[in-house]
Formats: structure tokens, sequence, C-alpha cells
């Protein structure tokens, strides 16, 4: 089965006691819930004057996330499909309040009054249809529609996804840029495939300075190691990818493993001693279908 | 949820025009204390329907914010720890909120307003 939680169950499903009972007792899960929300509120870029706002969580499930907010000092709302995740932030006594919700309904907010939006792995769930009744893309477009209306004016949205492949990143995108927002994505630690975090910077309203996107950690990915703990923070730099760029850097790079790759990769194994298969014109060739 | 979320929240059922604000249906109400911002409240003073707020806070058993205001009183000691209790002390623990266009109840249960539609609201 994949390991996808998207392609397994509707989240309302697949988040059920047992699945929601891990946001308080996996000590990793817990760790790098809190490592998203806080790199999304750093994202957020609220102005540096130490006043409280009013945030929204989207997908706030157990409320890790939100504590990360109202650690903060900020007040914010949650909204959540699956009502064993509220449970759980009930049970943890989160400040926040919380609404069961389907963000793909749209949300229910008057325009205007929401002073930022954060959402940790949640709206790459918008892509799946659940139902007969589910149009991806109607539901993106309630979401992203709502989502801009109820955000004051400059503010932005930080959007934490794990999108399935690069088509389904650009449909997010796309009904992101087609709501009005101004932003793209950025990119955390590219190079590596366990830290690789990918976060839809979103800024509502004309574009202004504050519609750039801000800069990614650890594109160069020199120091950039596998491991979840030791990326270092100093050294790293910008990785952006928005919607005036072209995308055709990303197209090359996902054929990616070609026969050069498999020699480079066969190569550095040989040097450590490895058994490795010689090199012959079969190599990294394309098998037909049926093989 | 408190009144905070209640002045911000509108039902967005299909065809509803005017789902502000929803009508609160009490059986609990619990309070629980909060320390007193004064930036957040200023912060958010220009963003709150006034008389949506009054109105909820009565509902809920609350009668002390003043009916009319302007943002002077926001200098106000008193005003603001009325404002701040009436927006962020008062739980609706169980109850419904309510549409004021289609009467469509929204229950409440242990704090938490189930906003869910059904699939022809949509
Ligand atoms: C990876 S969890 C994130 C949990 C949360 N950030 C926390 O701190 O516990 C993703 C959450 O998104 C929620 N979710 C998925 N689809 C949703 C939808 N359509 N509307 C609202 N929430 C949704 C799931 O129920 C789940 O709680």
């Amino acid at each position: 089965m994949s390991s996808r939680p998207e392609l397994q169950a509707p989240p309302d499903i697949f988040y059920n006691d047992a699945e929601a009972r891990k946001y308080t007792s996996s000590s990793r899960i817990i760790e790098i819930q809190a490592k998203l929300s806080e790199r999304a509120l750093e994202l957020l870029a609220l102005p540096d004057d130490d006043v409280p706002r009013l945030l929204l969580d989207i997908g706030c499930g157990s409320g890790l996330s939100g504590e990360t907010l109202s650690e903060n000092g900020h007040q914010w709302i949650g909204l959540d499909i699956s009502q064993s995740m509220l449970n759980v932030a009930l049970e943890r006594e989160v400040e926040g309040d919380l609404l069961v919700g389907d963000m793909g309904q749209g949300l229910g907010l008057r325009p205007g009054v929401i002073d930022g939006a954060i959402s940790i792995s949640a709206v790459q769930w918008l892509c799946n249809a659940d139902k007969s009744s589910h149009d991806p893309r109607l539901r993106l477009k309630a979401f992203f529609g709502s989502l801009y209306r109820c955000l004051a004016r400059g503010a932005r949205a930080v959007l934490q996804v794990y999108p399935e492949n690069l088509a389904q990143r650009e449909l997010i995108l796309s009904f992101a840029m087609r709501a009005g927002f101004a932003g793209g994505v950025v990119v955390d630690f590219p190079h590596s495939t366990k830290s690789r975090k990918e976060y839809l910077v979103l800024t509502c309203g004309p574009p202004s300075i504050n519609t750039s996107v801000p800069t990614g950690k650890g594109e160069d990915g020199e120091s950039c190691s596998e491991d979840e703990s030791s990326g270092d923070e100093e050294n790293q730099t910008v990785s952006i990818s928005d919607r005036h760029r072209p995308r055709k850097r990303q197209k090359i790079t996902k054929k990616g493993k070609g026969r050069e790759w498999i020699l480079r990769k066969k190569e550095q194994r040989r040097r450590r001693g490895d058994d490795v298969h010689p090199d012959t014109k079969y190599t990294a060739r394309k098998r037909k279908p049926r093989f | 949820m408190r009144l905070l979320t209640h002045n911000m929240l509108s039902s967005n059922i299909k065809g509803v025009a005017n789902g502000f604000p929803l009508g609160i249906e009490v059986e609990k109400v619990i309070e629980k204390q909060v320390e007193l911002s004064a930036d957040f409240l200023r912060n958010l003073f220009p963003k709150i329907e006034w008389k949506a707020l009054v109105d909820a806070a009565r509902t809920m058993g609350y009668a002390e914010l003043p009916e009319e205001v302007d943002s002077s009183m926001l200098d106000s000691n008193e005003f603001l720890t009325k404002f701040h209790h009436a927006l962020l002390e008062l739980h609706l623990e169980e109850g419904a909120l309510v549409c004021p266009e289609t009467g469509r109840r929204f229950p409440v249960t242990k704090g938490i307003p189930n906003m869910l539609l059904h699939e022809d609201e949509v």
C-alpha cells in the first residue's frame, strides 16, 4: 500500500483515534510539527511589533501547530475535518478556538478579518476526490477563494504542503494564483529527500515589497545532510520558485536519473568497495512496459 | 468557542447572501480567564462587528458591553476589561449556531461548532 496517507482513505477516516493518538505520543511527529509550524510562522512575516494577531490554522488537527502560535502570543482559530484529531486538541487544552469543517467547502469567515493563516501538511488533501461528489478543482477554488476573502489586505497565508508530484503542486499553486494571491513556493533543503519541505507563501492584495517570496533554506545542499536535525541553518541559501519563473529547470531535473547518474552512482559504490555489476550497453536502458 | 470566533464566522451555505451573524442557542456557557492584551484588542477593534458582539454577549448572559462605541474608548481600562471578557473569556460549551437566513443549526459540542455542510449545501 502507498505510504501517502492521502491515497489510503479520506482525511476524516484516516485521522481516526489511533492516528490522532500519535500526535500526543510520538515525539518525532511532535517535533516535526513544531518545526514546520515555527517555520510557517516565520514565513508569515508578521509586523515586528509584539502585537498579538488573529490567525487561522487550517487543518489544525491535534493543535500542535496552534500551540506554536499561542507560544508566540497570538490568538487563533483552527479548522479541521477530523473529530478525532480535534479531540486530541481538546485533551491538550489548546488556547485557540476549534471548528469542525472541511476547507474544501470554503471557509465561512467574514471578509478581511484574519491577520494571517498557516496550514501544516493539510492542503494537498484537497487534490483527492474522496467522494463521487468531490471535484478537486472546485474544492481548491472554494478553499483559496474563501481564504483570500477572509484575510486582511496585505496579510499572508503560509501553507506547508506535501504535493504528490509536480502536477499536484502546479494545480495547488494555480488555484492560489487564480484566487488573487501573489507569491510562490519556498523550498527548504531541496536536495534532501527527508528534510525537503515546501511552503506556499501567499500574499493577499496588490503586489508590494511584501509579496516577494522569501528564501528557502539549504538550496545549495553542500552542508545539508539527510538527517532531519542536522541542517546547518547558517550556511543555507535561497531556493525560490514562483510563478514569474519558468519551470523548465525543474522539469529537466525531474526526468533525472538517466544513464549518467546511474554510472556515477555505480562508480561511487565501486570506490567504496561494493560489489557492483559491470557497466554494459544494457545499463540504465529503458525497459519495455511488459518487462 | 469564544465570541471572538463567533464575530468572524459566517454561514457559507450555498445561496445564502448574508450569513452573519449566526444566531446562538445556549445550553452551557463556561468562563476561562485569560490575560488581557490591550494591543490585541486595539488591533482587532476595527474588525469587530460591534452590534453582533453586544447581542451575542447578552445571549451568553453578559450584558455589560455598551451599545455604542468609538475607538477613543480603547483608552479606557474599564472598557478594555469588558471588551476582553466578552471576546475571549466566555465560551459557548454546548448549544448551537444558527444560520440567520436558512435557520440551519450547527451543533456545538465540547466547545466545538460543527460547521460541516451537507452535500446539497455546498
Ligand atoms: C498532518 S495533519 C496536521 C495536524 C496539525 N497541524 C497538528 O498540529 O496536529 C493534517 C490535518 O489536515 C486535516 N485535513 C485534511 N483534509 C482536510 C480538509 N478538507 N479540511 C480540513 N482539514 C483537513 C486532517 O484531518 C489532519 O488533521
